[in-house]
């Protein structure tokens, strides 16, 4: 039997801007990836346990807002509440430079720019679960 | 690398989410582990009752799923969900997008919904689905919803393992209303026609009434044809309603056991086929000569019921 | 030269000078695509314009079907409105902003709001954390509101509020902050965006379903035509639609769509048309290929011109205007070697000029990294300002008139979007067409689309797939929002909540509940006493979120 990478798509917080979470999730599905996308106004509660109960090996946090700097904090900790803290977390949308250090601290894998071609993400994603 | 078994099955039991969903990740993978594992859960679980729900895009399945559900989480019933979607056969990948229509029920302690690919399998039926029932039922889910989009002969295979099924429809269907004289109405326990404040709703509701009463088959239950409207959360009750008569009109006919068993039989098949091809077939598409074979083949040098026989070495 | 003598000229000079240099020297690509996918030729001729009829199509400035503007004058008499949205953190810090590019130039207001304020939660509520002051200001009450306003003329100044679910709460504040100027509300202009059905396709803030919605919508549009007549009630958008990845036609289509449904709407509660289509407006995108996008503007107006003739039988010239705002594309501005981003906006600028637009925005280069700093929308302003009064691009009316290609593209998008409307009509309306997905997916198709094209190179976008640098420079100086921002004003909040009259507040709401649990009671009349009484967004959003349920959001 095969082995399928499965990926959570998320939009945390209030922004409604969901082109890029959509374009990436059918990008990684064409990809050969399993991808559930969660839909928009998602709390941190709703993504972590998305990510439980579907076992996924990546989830993607895809903000515009400028709300990423509470909501991925508390998302990062209810992953680690949850024992589930070996899940690779990726960011992209409109995240400054400034923040991505304190992320990666935080235990994000990777933030990606605008402009980030399907493809990078594809292979950082394939590289980090083998 | 092996894992401790009985500690995993324990888990399960106790209704650890982490230990459930890691465990249908193997079930999916089809590890030896995985294998282990079903072993004793098939040797020691009783699947809980399996409903089926499966309508067109559109119908509001989801919607109605999550009132349904709803009704259920007040009588602190568990409830386990598997979604499934469609595997690409272009690119192996799946866009699973049953679990965000259910976002209002997703954060009940009492809820655990599992959003899960075809991969390929033969026709829709997928051994995981039935493999993840249990372990549902393993976990202490009363009731398991199987939930999948579309009326074609996949969907309806997947569906129709259920105890009972349900399919969902809306008045403007029309043409697919031919769609529905294949296969649906001999599978279907209960129909629904959702929306009902469209137009033509009474009149989706009286057609597929006749295409029920045409019904061939020894049955004596004689599928109800509902009409609600999910938004407003009218007609759920209904719903539920006759899921319980059926549930007990086939407790009383002695019919579960058949029902199970039957489900154990495909899941049989299936698996069978699986590793047949597995076994057999994989190894022949993988070897550079099949290609040949085809060659020879379109250039009318061969045929295919002898290569077959030289492969197989069957008759 | 006869249309005869001119197709053998044209075909002789195809086939022997054109596909004779083709030979020898090749084309820079295989196929020729404008940016929304359509063939571009090498040459367009007065053969073009062989089915459009001057006078029936294009005809003058200020007369139907007003292709070529709206005004008869255009920007002789005044050019479009300098009005860069602007908003952030607490009301005195966007309201410094204001001050600050009214200083420099700008020439009406443009209000972006935070997401709990367009979503109808106040700045303590659970869900707003982390959000607030972030993409826009906090509006909590009434007091905001006056801080925002503090020493900015509203009977000068006409002001446009991106809000659209809680716009009537937002409308109502605007109002009462203008009365205690000593400003009526009939001398009052601006707009409020207003635009619901995009929000469900494209944008995201939404609160209540369809119908409700378009009750809010259809009260102030009866609201306006009575108490505030120079105000436009709606800014029926195709940026966000463009944004969310549609192609030019797409655009202009889905808007038109919407436009038709909110007609409709008013239509069916009774309204006569003439009585509130003066005061609608239409806010659109400026993307990068110029011609078309042109070509977009100017078939908007003969599009929607013709819809309020034919279809709604409008008698009034003004009914049939398409007055339109313009943002220049944020999607076409790259994170990459960000200073490419001044030349992108003025382009698109430059279009929207050339469309004969009412009223402009221009992004600011840092826009893919964050808010605009002084700086940056200094740049954008400076812009608007080059292009008014150093190109000449203002002194006469739809310059590109006549254009064979120009011309020819703009007849065709009437009739590609013509075709898209038809099939919306067939699904039984925008409103219906959303909710079958059909809208969204489109949209979506497209957005995939434009991104292979980018990432297989068909598409270049200059410093992201193709002049690429290792970038060593940051970006300097990006605008970063005071944490402090969501305590002062949950802060501020609390002691609003203490000063208040709470039996007043109670009574307000309860009035706002009346109205919307009947069918003839216009709820702006109980929403003004209500923010008069200092009630918040929140709770006045929660009163009607409690008759009207919230919208389940539908996905494809």
């Amino acid at each position: 039997m095969e082995k399928k990478i499965k990926v959570l798509i998320a939009k945390p917080g209030l922004d409604g801007h969901d082109r890029g979470a959509k374009v990436i999730a059918r990008g990684l599905k064409e990809a050969g990836m399993e991808v559930v996308y969660t839909g928009l106004r998602q709390t941190p509660e709703q993504i972590v346990r998305s990510a439980v109960q579907e076992d996924v090996d990546v989830i993607g946090l895809s903000i515009l807002s400028g709300a990423h700097t509470y909501l991925f904090p508390e998302i990062m900790k209810r992953l680690k509440e949850s024992n589930r803290d070996d899940i690779a977390v990726i960011a992209g949308g409109i995240i400054p430079e400034d923040d991505h250090k304190e992320l990666k601290d935080l235990g994000i894998k990777a933030v990606f720019q605008p402009g980030t071609p399907i493809s990078e993400i594809v292979d950082f994603i394939e590289n980090e679960v083998n | 690398m092996s894992i401790d078994i009985e500690k995993l099955y324990t888990d399960i039991k106790n209704g650890n989410e982490n230990k459930i969903a890691k465990a249908i990740t193997m079930v999916e993978d089809g590890t030896k582990n995985a294998i282990k594992l079903m072993e004793k859960v098939y040797k020691n679980v009783d699947p809980s009752y399996m409903i089926g729900i499966s309508g067109p895009p559109g119908s509001g399945k989801s919607t109605l799923t999550q009132r349904i559900v709803q009704l259920w989480l007040k009588k602190d019933i568990k409830v386990g969900i598997i979604a499934i979607d469609p595997t690409s056969h272009f690119s192996g990948g799946a866009l699973l997008g049953d679990r965000i229509r259910m976002n209002e029920i997703a954060t009940d302690s009492g809820v655990f919904i599992r959003s899960m690919a075809t991969r390929g399998s033969m026709g829709g039926l997928n051994s995981s689905i039935y493999d993840t029932v249990l372990l549902f039922s393993l976990a202490g889910y009363e009731y398991i919803i199987i939930e999948t989009v579309g009326v074609g002969q996949n969907e309806i295979d997947i569906v129709k393992l259920a105890d009972t099924t349900i399919f969902v429809t809306v008045p403007e269907a029309g043409d697919e209303i031919q769609a529905y004289k294949a296969g649906l109405m001999e599978v279907g326990d209960i129909f629904v026609v959702n929306k009902s404040d469209r137009p033509n709703s009474q009149q989706m509701v009286l057609t597929l009434e006749q295409l029920v009463s045409f019904k061939e088959g020894k049955d004596i239950w004689e599928p109800p044809v509902l009409s609600t409207n999910a938004l407003k959360n009218e007609g759920v009750s209904d719903i539920n309603k006759w899921i319980n008569k059926h549930h007990t009109y086939l407790k009383d006919n002695n019919l579960l056991q058949e029902s199970r068993k039957n489900v154990i039989k495909a899941q049989m098949i299936n698996l069978m086929e699986k590793r047949l091809h597995e076994k057999y077939i994989k190894p022949i598409l993988n070897d550079k000569k099949f290609g040949k074979y085809i060659d020879l083949i379109y250039k009318k040098q061969e045929d295919p019921y002898s290569v077959i026989k030289k492969l197989l070495s069957v008759d | 030269m006869s249309d005869e003598k001119l197709k053998k000229t044209e075909k002789d000079w195809k086939d022997n000078k054109y596909e004779k240099t083709v030979n020898r020297f090749g084309e820079r690509k295989d196929e020729f695509k404008s940016d929304s996918g359509r063939t571009v030729k090498p040459l367009y001729t007065p053969l073009d314009l062989e089915d459009i009829d001057y006078e029936e199509n294009i005809n003058y400035p200020g007369k139907y079907p007003f292709t070529r503007g709206v005004y008869p004058t255009m920007y002789r008499s005044k050019f479009w409105t300098m009005r860069q949205y602007a908003g952030f953190g607490n009301a005195k810090e966007t309201n410094q902003r204001f001050r600050y590019l009214l200083d420099q130039g700008q020439t009406g207001l443009s209000v972006a709001f935070d997401l709990p304020t367009q979503i109808g939660y106040d700045s303590d509520h659970p869900l707003a954390r982390g959000e607030v002051g972030k993409v826009g200001v906090a509006i909590d009450t009434l007091a905001d509101m006056e801080v925002l306003f503090d020493q900015i003329p509203l009977e000068e100044v006409s002001t446009s509020m991106t809000i659209n679910s809680p716009a009537s709460i937002l409308l109502a504040m605007y109002m009462v902050v203008a009365e205690k100027q000593g400003v009526s509300p009939d001398k009052l202009a601006g707009t409020i965006q207003n635009d619901i059905l995009k929000e469900y396709i494209a944008r995201g803030t939404y609160i209540f379903p369809p119908e409700p919605s378009l009750r809010i919508i259809t009260d102030i549009f009866e609201y306006c035509s009575k108490e505030m007549p120079r105000w436009n009630t709606i800014s029926i958008s195709g940026y966000h639609i463009r944004e969310a990845g549609s192609d030019a036609v797409q655009e202009l289509a889905f808007t038109i769509a919407d436009g038709i449904e909110y007609v409709q709407a008013a239509v069916d509660i009774g309204m006569d048309v003439d009585q509130f289509a003066p005061r609608l407006s239409f806010f659109f995108n400026a993307q990068m290929d110029l011609f078309e996008e042109v070509a977009k503007f100017r078939a908007g107006r003969r599009l929607w011109a013709e819809v309020m003739e034919e279809r709604f039988d409008a008698k009034k010239d003004k009914s049939k205007m398409l007055r339109f705002h313009t943002q220049t594309a944020g999607s076409a501005l790259t994170a990459q070697q960000p200073m490419n981003n001044i030349m992108r906006v003025t382009l698109q600028a430059l279009s929207a000029v050339l469309g004969g637009t009412q009223s402009l925005h221009t992004n600011s280069y840092d826009e893919a990294l964050g808010l605009p700093t002084e700086d940056s929308v200094k740049i954008a302003l400076r812009t608007q300002q080059i292009l008014a009064h150093e190109t000449g691009s203002a002194d006469t009316i739809d310059p590109m008139a006549g254009s064979y290609y120009v011309e020819s593209l703009t007849d065709k998008f009437v009739k590609e979007a013509k075709e898209y409307i038809d099939k919306i009509d067939d699904l039984g309306g925008m409103a219906k067409a959303i909710e079958n997905g059909f809208v969204q997916r489109e949209i979506q198709e497209s957005a995939y689309q434009i991104q292979k094209k980018v990432e297989n190179k068909e598409k270049v976008v200059v410093g992201v797939n193709e002049f690429t640098e290792q970038e060593s420079k940051k970006a300097k100086n990006l605008l970063k929002v005071d944490p402090e921002v969501e305590k002062h004003q949950i802060d501020g909040l609390k002691m609003i909540k203490e000063k208040r009259n709470d039996k007043k507040v109670d009574q307000a709401l309860q009035k706002v509940r009346d109205a919307a649990e009947s069918e003839g009671k216009n709820l702006m009349y109980p929403i003004i006493e209500a923010v008069k009484e200092y009630a918040t967004i929140g709770e006045i959003s929660d009163v009607l979120r409690d008759k009207f349920g919230e919208y389940e959001a539908k996905y494809i």
